[in-house]
């Protein structure tokens, strides 16, 4: 029997696993940004000493891992899965690292809501009695995924105002039963969300619908208001997205406005020619993991709503004319004292 | 007054680019071709030859260019050669900047290594 299904698409988690360790990595860029503070590392260089970019990401991808499980003490012996995702073709960050780590792995693509989906599913395995740790890890790289999704860095193309950043880093978290830490005890998996936007300058609007979807879902589910948490962010909907699903929640009879931010908009400055945001895989990984969780371990925030937005784009799809799907994923993190 | 005519004519070009991707929401790739396009059908017209004779390089330097010296050279050899001309005017007419244009790729490849954007 499903008894841990809460409404229509939440799950609650009866034995809810802690966070024990997470690790947050960096480009340069990122490092002169407002939240510079509160990553474990800021890297000097986007290349990493290594010889390609896509060499650099898997490098910050196994250094963040490392560091998680140095944190929370443990061997890579001990974890029983490894969840991971990029944003690379055949997720080959996640796959080189998973090689190293020589543990069961799971390979995951949400596009950039791949680490709410990762603590999503990583807390499931735990709650239900299939391992005792998980290891979380997903990173992104401007350069990488530059070249992927759109133009040779070199071309030196125009960016419009509308167009997001990718976040160069590397996130990983630890999750285990029974561990010191903040909790997960909610999670609603979203659905694919598609309102027909095809401008691939614009992935805030694509995620938008996507993201008030899942919130909206999130707090019918739990009967939770907005004002029930401290934090509602969003993965990467920027300066775009954000207003939107700001605007279709309060239509649906939700005003977030007091608790609602973005990791995209908070980790650069306007003045660090980002236009709408940071984006990517590590963007909400390295937001919660370094800045987010620090803050409900510091008592500021009690509980927090993560809710990783994915835009579904693939540059082969796009030319054959499709749209843009979206998808997001909400977890709900809460300090261990929150919850009886 | 060679200057400010070439000013002009490259800046009005360059504008319109502008304008068609901000506008028409068009990704680069496509305005590229647009306007190697725009080139030609003004060449077979005849005029971009004479935007050439009032602009100078602020009509050789931008992209249209390319369309009007296809069209140029395969005129040129249509004239000479008959039907052949047409497949083969185009290319002979642009082998110089194309093989500078792979030359220099290599060379540039060669001597440097591409440079990230993410180092802030």
């Amino acid at each position: 029997m499903a008894q841990k299904r809460l409404g229509k698409e939440t799950v609650f988690l009866a034995n809810p696993p802690a966070i024990v360790a997470t690790a947050a990595i960096v480009g340069p860029m990122e490092g002169k940004g407002p939240l510079a503070e509160y990553f474990d590392v800021v890297e000097e260089d986007t290349l990493l000493g290594e010889k390609t970019w896509e060499k650099a990401e898997i490098k910050m991808l196994q250094e963040a891992t490392d560091l998680a499980l140095k944190k929370a003490e443990l061997k890579t012996g001990d974890i029983d899965f490894f969840l991971a995702g990029d944003l690379l073709n055949q997720i080959i960050a996640a796959n080189f690292v998973a090689r190293k780590i020589s543990r069961p792995y799971l390979g995951l693509y949400g596009a950039c809501s791949t680490m709410a989906e990762a603590l999503g599913l990583g807390a499931m395995l735990i709650d239900g009695g299939f391992a005792r740790q998980v290891l979380i890890g997903t990173s992104s790289h401007h350069d990488t995924a530059e070249r992927q999704f759109r133009y040779p860095t070199e071309f030196g193309v125009q960016r419009p105002p509308t167009s997001t950043w990718t976040v160069t880093g590397a996130g990983a978290v630890v999750l285990a039963e029974g561990g010191h830490g903040p909790l997960v005890t909610h999670v609603t998996i979203g659905k694919v969300v598609d309102m027909d936007q095809k401008d691939p300058n614009d992935m805030g609007s694509a995620m938008a619908p996507a993201a008030a979807e899942t919130i909206w879902q999130h707090l019918q589910d739990t009967g939770r208001r907005p004002s029930d948490y401290d934090l509602i962010v969003t993965g990467d909907l920027g300066r775009v997205g954000k207003p939107i699903t700001d605007v279709l929640l309060k239509k649906a009879g939700y005003d977030l406005t007091p608790v609602y931010n973005d990791c995209g908009i908070m980790i650069y400055d306007t003045n660090q020619d980002a236009h709408s945001g940071g984006s990517g895989t590590a963007c909400s990984a390295v937001v919660f993991g370094g800045y987010i969780l620090r803050q409900i371990l510091s008592g500021r925030y009690r509980r927090v709503l993560l809710v990783g937005t994915g835009a579904l784009y693939s540059p082969t799809s796009a030319q054959q004319g499709e749209s843009i799907p979206g998808i997001a994923h909400a977890v709900a993190v809460e300090a261990a004292d929150v919850v009886d | 007054m060679d200057y400010a005519m070439a000013f002009l004519v490259g800046g009005v070009i360059c504008a319109l680019a502008q304008v068609v991707m901000d506008v028409g929401k068009i990704l680069p790739a496509y305005v590229m071709v647009l306007f190697v396009c725009l080139g030609a059908v003004a060449s077979g017209f005849g005029l971009y030859g004479w935007l050439i004779q009032v602009g100078n390089a602020g009509a050789t330097i931008p992209l249209p260019n390319f369309g009007h010296a296809l069209v140029a050279g395969i005129l040129e050899d249509a004239a000479q050669k008959g039907w052949l001309g047409l497949l083969s005017g185009g290319l002979r007419a642009t082998a110089m900047p194309l093989t500078m244009a792979i030359m220099a790729g290599y060379l540039f490849a060669l001597l440097f290594s591409a440079h990230g954007k993410g180092n802030g």
